[in-house]
């Protein structure tokens, strides 16, 4: 599939920037006029996936993550966040809801569930001690035909 | 800065902007100081003005309520818009927490 536009952001493990990444996503799909509920959808779903590189990735340790898209010709968009934190044990059961590996910490466990409910498909992949990359899809409109490759 | 009001033995916070994990943790850092007075028996959150809310708003919220019912107190929710109240269906929330009308 023709990619029609892409991006890459870097940034540091800091809380503040769940808001960078909802702030630059947004900005990237402006140009083929996303529905409110859409544009809701993947905001949600990028502070879920940056959210968990941050906290459980980094465990609140100095590191950078990485949010990549890529908007097709087909309208379907796509998003990775990576980071190169600690990796998850075991995926089947960090995607389980409300499972969580910090109970002292208030953090309910949703985090791949929202991203599941909330985009068309969710892949993980994830290897201890060297990180992780979510991947994720969502169809935006049928075509873009207002923005073909010039 | 926390948006709260304190009247008969109840807090009343009005949350608003974007309760992400970074705001969460603000929120948790203020609210447990309020709370701590014996005297606050229920504490309320309207999700009014909220104009974006991830799952770390859920994992607050439980964690106050864990709380406020371990000395016998009692939390509830005025609902926000249609988004977030979607994450708030999603974790199930309003099983354990009442949802006021």
């Amino acid at each position: 599939m023709k990619t029609v536009n892409e991006m890459r952001l870097d940034f540091r493990s800091r809380p503040e920037n769940e808001a960078l990444a909802r702030m630059v996503i947004s900005a990237f799909m402006m140009p083929v006029n996303p529905t409110l509920e859409q544009l809701g959808d993947v905001k949600t779903a990028v502070s879920e996936a940056v959210t968990n590189a941050i906290v459980h990735g980094y465990r609140d340790r100095k590191g950078l993550v990485r949010m990549r898209a890529w908007l097709q010709e087909d309208g379907e968009l796509l998003i990775e966040v990576c980071d190169k934190g600690c990796g998850i044990e075991n995926v089947a059961q960090a995607r389980q809801p409300f499972f969580t590996t910090m109970e002292g910490s208030e953090r309910s466990g949703m985090g791949f569930t929202v991203m599941e409910s909330f985009m068309d498909s969710v892949d993980v992949v994830s290897q201890v001690d060297n990180g992780t990359i979510v991947r994720m899809r969502k169809r935006l409109t049928p075509a873009l035909c207002l923005m073909r490759d010039a | 800065m926390l948006n709260y009001e304190k009247r008969d033995g109840t807090v009343y916070v009005r949350l608003d902007g974007e309760l992400d994990h970074r705001r969460a943790g603000e929120i948790r850092a203020e609210l447990d100081g309020l709370i701590a007075d014996p005297s606050v028996k229920r504490l309320v959150f309207d999700l009014n003005g909220l104009e974006f809310m991830d799952s770390s708003g859920i994992g607050m919220m439980i964690g106050r309520y864990k709380l406020m019912k371990n000395r016998g107190g009692s939390v509830a929710v005025m609902p926000g818009g249609r988004r977030v109240e979607r994450i708030m269906e999603l974790s199930g929330l309003y099983e354990i927490i009442e949802k006021m009308a």
